[in-house]
């Protein structure tokens, strides 16, 4: 589907609301803003139930004959299990002040894409199906009757949001969304609606460690193609290590960074100071293709199936017998790793509490869930004057960087990567403060919906992101944005030409990788991606 | 519509209680009965709904962090926004109940060509709710002088605040004048602005009213349908000590007023405004955000199935070996060889 310039679909955008009310709009399945369904098979394989062929477009969803019960029990078991589900259908006063925070609905201008219309959807079935007051006053009490349109509607706008918890920021009680949409898509995975975007990668991941579906021998050759790249620039070949039993460290970044650029060259970085570190410190770090993937699409399918997915982490950390695990620059990967991973499948007593052999660091942070994010590592290693850095190799870069939506509002992580920032890069600028650090807008393609089918809505849910960093590339001329998730070097690209032509999209450790100085390597006179360094253009 | 029936709703209990105590007379069914029932249903009610949300366990720490992690030791953290500690989190929600730091952080967005956005501040309804809220807090806590005999020198005191302005007899409290101002701004904002408009209720007007209707019949006692003060303390007190009594001075404008509160008493656990027990509960804001410090423990945690190192090896091995990869098993004879 070819799309309207950025212009035209700018103007096409109406904050204005319909004149019928939301329970009387019934929904319309527009074709550019849904995933394709799951492929049977990928459901299949990971033992989901109802795989099935089906259209969203069709009147006739093939839900199971009993879906209704199977939706009232799974809300009754989700009530009993998550206190913040019983919590957010109660307590929300429709005060309105997460409507316009959301990157869809300002894009999109959809009302029900305002988070607060979006959990009613939710909340209208339970004050119906669990309340006394919406069994008897009904619509009079905000409920209304479960049907098979109710469940259109919540596969609709549960496939529209990205869980970036933007909401729930400036929410006056805290009211998250993401959560209320990881239920919201518990339910109708109960029923078999998914998207193929998101069960085919967990069908992958299961079996081969990775959402792309990498194979082992596959894996190890993509990333000795890296190798062979980084010694064409710098003399120096790394010789990374692959399911070492007794290395000090299991390192597990997003399979995206090994598969699609720009995110290759940030997996290039890590290479780079991996061989960096252990030529000057001998450092002893492994990769896994077992446990070859840091993101996990399970998040966006269940708590069961993240659970699944995120057991090998421990288990390979296990089996190879190393201190502690180290992670790469990803977003919902660092939710689930900060959030969840202990309290599923911990407590991770068979590693050592994380120190960093090189500076002595003890990262207290992390001494029970015993992993570290990369930044943090680099960042303490910098600070500790442990690499030779020459900043200059970045001077072409005017930078200005995003926080990814989990690490900022999921954990916090937004000094460590600004630091490094301003150790490897001389030209650095901020976007404005309403859009970065823990205000920060998504992508727009996050939680499983990055999609080519729905490019309109994610340029359209991207539109508060690129026009931040529009505002930086006109002002001070920022021709590259800096991130430290896996999905965002994937969707940037494409959105920045979209909205902001001449900005390009980088990762922190290709950054790094850039300024670091190997021993013995020779002069560079291009960067990682072949691009003569400044001063060399000649 | 949805407010005009929810102003009507209000009318029609006013209404009610004009009829039940001007014309028939009912007065001990609305001076004794319906408080008491009230005032059981509010704490009865409150204390179950809280009860029923703790039931639920909360199985993962899931806090919103706004600020800075506890991280290394050089980088400064934002102990308040993003606590590490049990006590940055008593700063954090002390901050969110007593000054609504969360909708202090309320922006507006707006749509320029250009394309542009831009987002403007948009504090209005922060401070016009904590006008609201604050002003409540007052009134009720002036109200305990009715409760109380002799009234402590606390109530007395914030009495005694309230209507420093000493304009007119009797004296207006500035009190009156914020809630009103503040529910006006509730109200007029949800009917005005077009997106607050779409997402209301009528369980969002409902209670704005109700407490209108409260406020505007306590003023109209005090100032314009007098009525006997010393009789209502008899009542009252009368009904803290178990022995109501219900002097004949008192007017109906009295019981009016009382019974909008005890409608308020008896919807109250039943509706949003339970919000007020829930931002204690709300587990995005009250969790210490030291996740990867301290293992959180989930009850139901069930044991799931995984795809094992093995299961993986047996499926790859022998591509694993071909690659160079370090295999646990080694590839297997073919079974001839093994039979020799």
């Amino acid at each position: 589907m070819a799309l309207p310039s950025a212009r035209e679909l700018f103007s096409k955008i109406s904050h204005r609301m319909p004149k019928r009310e939301w329970m009387d709009i019934p929904v319309e399945i527009k074709p550019g803003r849904y995933c394709y369904p799951a492929n049977p098979k990928s459901l299949e394989y990971v033992g989901m139930p109802y795989a099935r062929q089906w259209s969203p477009l069709d009147e006739d969803w093939k839900l199971p004959e009993n879906w209704m019960e199977i939706i009232r029990t799974g809300m009754r078991d989700r009530l009993d299990r998550f206190r913040t589900f019983k919590i957010f259908m109660d307590i929300c006063v429709r005060c309105g002040a997460c409507a316009d925070k959301c990157h869809f609905f300002i894009g999109t201008g959809d009302p029900k894409n305002m988070p607060v219309l979006r959990a009613e959807l939710l909340r209208s079935i339970y004050r119906g199906e669990f309340t006394t007051a919406g069994k008897i006053l009904g619509r009079f009490a905000g409920a209304r009757k479960l049907t098979e349109e109710v469940i259109k509607e919540w596969w609709y706008y549960f496939y529209q949001c990205t869980e970036c918890r933007r909401c729930s920021l400036f929410c006056p009680y805290g009211i998250d969304q993401a959560e209320l949409t990881i239920i919201g898509r518990e339910l109708t995975n109960l029923l078999g609606l998914n998207t193929d975007w998101i069960a085919t990668p967990v069908a992958n991941c299961y079996r081969t460690g990775n959402h792309l579906g990498i194979q082992p021998h596959a894996f190890k050759e993509m990333i000795e193609f890296f190798c062979d790249d980084i010694e064409e620039v710098t003399g120096i070949r790394p010789e990374p290590q692959f399911n070492k039993k007794g290395a000090d460290i299991l390192f597990i970044t997003p399979s995206g960074d090994v598969f699609a650029d720009p995110g290759t060259y940030t997996c290039m970085g890590y290479l780079m100071l991996f061989h960096y570190l252990k030529e000057e410190y001998g450092l002893d770090v492994t990769w896994s293709t077992y446990a070859s993937e840091g993101g996990n699409f399970g998040f966006f399918t269940s708590h069961e199936m993240m659970k699944r997915l995120n057991a090998k982490m421990y288990m390979e950390a296990k089996r190879l017998g190393v201190k502690w695990i180290l992670g790469g620059e990803c977003g919902h990967m660092w939710r689930v790793i900060h959030q969840y991973m202990d309290t599923m499948n911990g407590p991770a007593d068979f590693l050592e509490e994380p120190v960093n052999p090189i500076t002595g660091t003890k990262f207290e942070n992390a001494k029970s869930t015993k992993m570290v994010h990369i930044t943090e590592f680099t960042a303490d290693l910098i600070k500790h004057g442990k690499l030779k850095l020459d900043k200059s190799r970045n001077d072409n870069i005017i930078l200005t960087y995003h926080d990814s939506c989990n690490p900022s509002r999921g954990m916090g992580l937004l000094e460590e990567p600004r630091y490094i920032i301003k150790h490897v890069c001389n030209h650095f600028y901020e976007m404005p403060e309403n859009t970065i650090r823990e205000q920060t807008f998504c992508c727009g393609s996050g939680a499983g919906l990055n999609a080519g089918e729905i490019e309109e809505l994610r340029f359209l849910g991207g539109l508060p992101r690129a026009n931040a960093v529009k505002h930086v590339h006109d002002k001070f001329g920022v021709n590259m944005l800096a991130c430290i998730c896996a999905i965002d070097r994937a969707v940037f690209p494409p959105l920045m030409d979209y909205w902001v032509p001449g900005v390009d999209v980088t990762g922190i450790h290709e950054l790094v990788g850039n300024a670091l100085i190997l021993p013995g390597e020779k002069e560079r006179e291009t960067n990682l991606r072949g691009e003569p360094l400044p001063g060399k253009e000649g | 519509m949805k407010a005009t029936y929810s102003l009507f709703l209000v009318f029609g209990l006013v209404l009610v209680a004009l009829i039940g105590v001007g014309g028939l007379g009912l007065h001990y069914l609305f001076g004794v009965i319906i408080p008491y029932v009230a005032v059981l249903c509010f704490i009865l009610g409150f204390i179950c709904k809280v009860l029923n949300w703790g039931r639920s366990p909360v199985p993962f720490r899931i806090p919103t962090t706004a600020g800075q992690q506890f991280s290394l030791p050089w980088i400064k953290q934002n102990k308040i926004d993003n606590p590490s500690t049990m006590w940055g989190v008593v700063l954090r929600m002390f901050f969110e109940i007593f000054t609504f730091r969360s909708l202090f952080r309320n922006t507006k967005v707006e749509l320029y060509d250009g394309p542009k956005l831009a987002y403007a501040s948009a504090k209005w309804l922060w401070l016009f709710a904590l006008m609201f809220h604050y002003a409540f807090l007052v009134i009720f806590i002036r109200h305990m002088r009715f409760f109380t005999e002799p009234v402590p020198s606390i109530f007395q005191f914030i009495d005694k605040v309230d209507g420093v302005l000493q304009v007119g007899a009797p004296h207006i409290y500035i009190t009156e004048i914020i809630i009103l101002v503040g529910l006006a701004f509730l109200l007029l904002r949800r009917i005005l602005d077009p997106k607050i408009r779409y997402i209301s209720l009528p369980a969002d007007y409902f209670p704005l009213f109700l407490i209108l209707g409260i406020v505007v019949s306590g003023i109209l006692m005090r100032f314009f349908v007098k009525t006997d003060v010393v009789g209502i303390k008899q009542i009252t007190m009368g009904l803290v000590m178990l022995k109501p009594v219900l002097p004949k001075s008192v007017g109906t404008i009295f019981y009016v007023h009382l019974f909008l509160v005890s409608v308020l008493l008896i919807y109250f656990p039943f509706s949003k405004l339970m919000h007020m027990g829930g931002v204690f509960l709300s587990p995005t804001r009250n969790m210490i955000n030291n996740n990867r410090m301290k293992r959180h423990v989930n009850p139901w945690n069930y044991p799931v199935k995984v795809h094992t190192y093995e299961a993986y090896e047996d499926e790859f091995r022998e591509k694993m070996v071909e690659a160079g990869l370090p295999v646990d098993k080694p590839l297997e004879q073919s079974p001839a060889e093994n039979k020799e």
